[in-house]
């Protein structure tokens, strides 16, 4: 039979089951054939902290949410179209994750008696009998059973014929959205190299998965998303955040012309860049698994002693280890980039979920007077510039600088026009010149324009000096206690980060113009949503603008002026209200904080109530 | 190496003072620091190292105000960090002759970590260990060195705390090149120090030191000429284990357990033959740390201990880029980030 076709802008499919079933592959194979096809995407990986938690419990339920459509996306989505649940756990974890009337896919295997058990619900439940589902659109589909039935010749154990039911699920899935299933068929061709058996059973039941949509007659219709058509013309491909950070590390030290050390500690969510990078050594890369964070980031400072590029990545529990560390190289003014992807916190925390709760932390958490620039990314592809600016900053300011990245958009994805090397930025390092014995004594403490110092490494002629954690005296770098010298470092090593101001764009709106009644100041991961939300209202006529900041530190030059051309600041954050209190702390406004602490990103949806809330506030 | 820096100085040759700096030397006087710091400076003399090329790096403590004092590239780090500081400048520059200079409380205290995996990955650095078994710096507490017992401003009635063995951590931890000297005899250091600074990979030289301020004497038994005979063993490659006021004592292997013997009813023929290649002879040799006072107690040994030849990490991580290279040709930015899937949109 002939499906009918029904054409949508936008759909959002949300992939939930066990975290051993295979859903991040799904997901992420579903994403390339989206993007590949051209169309607008962003996903949203969302998974437990356990490689493998209990099968079919709730703690184990792991989702991946995509959202894809033929006009411009921002989010991974509010609540889904179609919830896929391989399991009763994956049901009860997601339903208020899916509008209502959507639909449900549910594979029948995953409800029966000991899931139900597992997911500690009635053991008599039945998909059918569920009044909660009144309203949905609810497939069950065996694809245990279907899958099993596919490999019956196969060869294959119980156990192999299983882990293969995903790709039944997403053979289903193509067939619903009119999807072809030549990428995942490379996909698998290329990941079970040598090991025809699986190539051939996995593509069998991808198949199978899409037969079996043609053929059973649950599903009539077929939805088609035709192309972004509004996507500036180019060469696209698909980034993760975490990936577009480490193709902008590699970047900057090429243009810089310096070799690039990243010494890290395995931590989550920020290990993928150590991943990335170490695949990457023909690019000159050496990366270096610490035996801790202290000497992670300890090592990425005497290599940039040294003359390369040091950089250091992890998560907010290893900053706080960093943190005598990162002192020292305020105090010795050595160019590094120390890589945050934040995660819930204090402390463990919520590790495999998001939170914007480490601003403080890298803005203030150290002894003493040491101010670190700070750039934060606002998106997967936004990592990739911010990165590079932050090695742009440190290089060129000979400073430690922060680079801010968070679990939302570290693990998630988006289409990215590709660069050419050439069009990126140039980075200029300034290394101080060798000297012969008749020149002046060499100044390790000397300061340019920018108000940097020389960056002065060994083996350079006539420059041997020490340097230390101890307060130098101004210029020559020897130790000194003298009280009117540390004042004076003190007021230089601020002077410095605050001089980055000059170097920096100014502050834009994002949408809306000055005197709009409600400003909305975002920062970090949260640009996407507040984006969306923000431009729906200013389509329903209201007077609400944006801007969105990446230069946390130091902030715009114009950012006060342009904070006072509204009545009200609105400044959503995932976190307590951190960036909020450095706002009213630098501009002496009453800034409105609005906070979400669950570990999720924003809803369009929340912002869009808070925001017309604020709106109607006299 | 000698003669090719003396061309890159200019042809003039650097004394022992050319390797000092202009900064007045703050040890208390009658530290044991200034006879190593003097010993460094001769040493560098001898091999007329360059200043350009050499880099001191020390952690936090009297011992590491060191780089200070040097004439060359320096950099006091903080506690206990220096080998994560020196991991990262040999990796990007192999060149580089880098010292690490540390304390008893550095190195197996607060940057015991960074000590261990420093000695398994064998970075070629010089690590001297000055050991006074004291925390010098903050005035006066037991240090992981001090004997247990020890009564100081942190224990005023003896601490609990059992000591490390420093040399025996070592090689426990791989190291591949483990030395004991002393303050008090400048020959026999500066001897240490010039293979250590030959051996290439972790020279780990672990040095006994007086702090006359708060643990005068520590070492006494072992550096005063009234006892030392009979309890100090210098050890000597391919040379039988002699030790006593008049030459008299050996010691013998009965099994794996060391013996005592009088010369007087045993050849030297006889006594255990030093050999620094031998892991198995270097781990009882590191276990010689019997209180001196105790009967029958072994002389402590001073010399080296074990030397072994392994790749080092820094030599290592340059190897796999290289063939990385090879492999795949030098990096392509473009195709970077161009990836390997991509689609147009046109």
């Amino acid at each position: 039979m002939t499906a009918v076709k029904e054409i949508k802008d936008v759909v959002t499919i949300l992939f939930a089951g066990d975290s051993g079933d295979g859903i991040q592959l799904t997901g992420g194979q579903f994403t390339d054939t989206a993007a590949l096809l051209g169309n607008d995407i962003s996903t949203f990986p969302n998974f437990p902290a356990e490689i493998r938690a209990p099968i079919g419990t709730v703690a184990g339920v792991s989702g991946f949410q995509l959202n894809f459509g033929s006009i411009e996306i921002f989010t991974p989505g509010d609540q889904c179209d179609v919830l896929v649940v391989m399991n009763a756990a994956a049901l009860k974890v997601n339903l208020k994750n899916l509008k209502k009337g959507g639909v449900i896919i549910a594979n029948s295997t995953g409800f029966d008696k000991r899931n139900l058990r597992l997911a500690k619900m009635d053991e008599e439940y039945t998909l059918q009998g569920d009044k909660r589902l009144e309203g949905y659109k609810v497939h069950e589909v065996d694809v245990t059973k279907l899958t099993r039935e596919t490999l019956e010749n196969s060869g294959l154990g119980t156990k192999a014929v299983d882990r293969s039911k995903n790709m039944f699920v997403l053979g289903f899935l193509y067939w619903m959205y009119d999807r072809p299933l030549d990428i995942t068929i490379k996909f698998i061709e290329g990941k079970f190299k040598g090991k025809q058996d699986l190539i051939d059973t996995n593509i069998m039941v991808l198949k199978a998965g899409f037969h079996y949509g043609e053929t059973c007659e649950a599903f009539p219709t077929q939805i088609v998303v035709k192309p972004a058509a509004d996507i500036e013309k180019g060469v696209y491909r698909n980034v993760i955040g975490n990936e577009a950070a480490a193709l902008a590390l590699i970047s900057a030290a090429r243009k810089a012309g310096l070799q690039l050390f990243y010494g890290t500690y395995p931590i989550t969510p920020a290990s993928d860049i150590l991943h990335t990078l170490s695949r990457h050594k023909n690019y000159g890369v050496k990366t270096y698994q610490a035996e801790d964070e202290i000497a992670a980031i300890c090592s990425a400072m005497g290599a940039s002693y040294g003359g390369a590029l040091g950089v250091t990545a992890s998560s907010g529990p290893g900053i706080a280890l960093k943190g005598e560390a990162i002192g020292l190289a305020v105090s010795l003014e050595l160019p590094l980039v120390i890589v945050n992807v934040q995660r819930g916190g204090p402390s463990t925390g919520l590790p495999t979920k998001t939170e914007q709760s480490d601003l403080l932390q890298v803005m203030y958490g150290r002894n003493g007077e040491a101010p670190v620039p700070i750039i934060a990314a606002q998106s997967p592809t936004d990592c990739f510039d911010a990165a590079y600016e932050a090695c742009r900053i440190a290089i060129e300011h000979v400073t430690p600088v922060f680079f801010l990245s968070d679990g939302y958009i570290a693990n998630g994805s988006e289409p990215w026009k590709v660069l050419k090397g050439d069009a990126l930025p140039k980075i200029t390092p300034k290394f101080a010149a060798a000297r012969k014995e008749e020149d002046a004594p060499f100044l390790p403490y000397s300061r340019d324009e920018k108000l940097s110092r020389p960056w002065a490494i060994p083996g350079t002629k006539g420059l041997a000096h020490r340097i230390g954690g101890i307060e130098k005296e101004n210029l020559t770098g020897n130790i000194s206690y003298d009280p009117d010298n540390h004042e004076l470092m003190t007021k230089l090593r601020q002077a410095k980060v605050d001089k980055i101001a000059d170097y920096i764009p100014e502050q834009k709106l994002d949408n809306g113009k000055e005197g709009d009644k409600v400003l909305v100041l975002s920062w970090g991961s949260t640009y996407g949503v507040v984006k969306t939300a923000v431009k729906e209202l200013r389509e329903e006529g209201q007077s609400i603008a944006h801007a969105h900041v990446r230069y946390m530190n130091p902030l715009p030059k114009n950012l006060g002026t342009l904070l006072s051309k509204f009545d009200k600041v609105l400044m959503p954050e995932m976190n307590n209200g951190q960036f909020v209190k450095i706002i009213r702390d630098k501009f002496l406004i009453p800034a409105i904080p609005y906070n979400k602490i669950q570990g999720l990103p924003f809803f369009t949806h929340e912002l869009k109530e808070k925001m017309t809330e604020v709106l109607n506030a006299k | 190496m000698a003669e090719e820096t003396i061309i890159k100085n200019s042809g003039a040759k650097l004394a022992a003072k050319d390797y000092a700096t202009d900064q007045d030397v703050r040890w208390c006087p009658g530290c044991g620091d200034y006879s190593i710091l003097k010993q460094v400076q001769s040493v560098f003399a001898e091999l007329q190292l360059d200043r350009d090329e050499t880099v001191f790096i020390s952690g936090i403590g009297c011992s590491s105000r060191f780089p200070y004092y040097m004439n060359t590239y320096g950099m006091h780090s903080i506690h206990g960090r220096a080998p994560a500081f020196a991991s990262g400048l040999r990796s990007i520059n192999p060149d580089l002759n880098v010292w690490v200079i540390t304390g008893d409380g550095d190195s197996l205290s607060i940057g015991g970590n960074h000590f261990i995996h420093m000695l398994r990955r064998n970075f070629n650095l010089n690590v001297l260990l000055f050991n006074n078994q004291i925390y010098g710096l903050t005035k006066g507490q037991y240090s992981p060195t001090s004997e247990k017992g020890k009564v100081t401003k942190s224990t005023p009635i003896g601490s609990l705390d059992h000591p490390f063995n420093p040399l025996a951590l070592s090689l426990g931890a791989d190291g591949t090149f483990i030395a004991r000297s002393m303050d008090r005899d400048p020959k026999h250091m500066r001897a240490i120090l010039l293979r250590a600074e030959q051996h290439h990979g972790t020279s780990l030289v672990e040095i006994y030191q007086n702090c006359n301020i708060f643990n005068d004497g520590a070492f006494f038994t072992f550096t005063e000429k009234e006892t030392k005979g009979d309890t100090v063993l210098f050890i000597e490659q391919g040379k039988p284990l002699i030790f006593g006021a008049n030459s008299d004592k050996g010691i013998k292997l009965d099994g794996f357990k060391p013996v005592i013997v009088d010369l007087k009813d045993t050849s030297a023929n006889d006594l255990w033959i030093h050999d620094e290649n031998d892991r198995v002879k270097a781990s009882i040799l590191t276990r010689f740390f019997d209180d001196p006072s105790t009967e029958g107690a072994l002389p402590r040994p001073f010399g080296i201990f074990y030397v072994e030849k392994r790749d080092n990490y820094e030599d290592a991580l340059i190897t796999q880029l290289n063939k990385s290279i090879e492999a795949k040709g030098h990096g392509d930015l473009d195709a970077l980030l161009r990836g390997n899937n991509t689609w147009e949109i046109k």
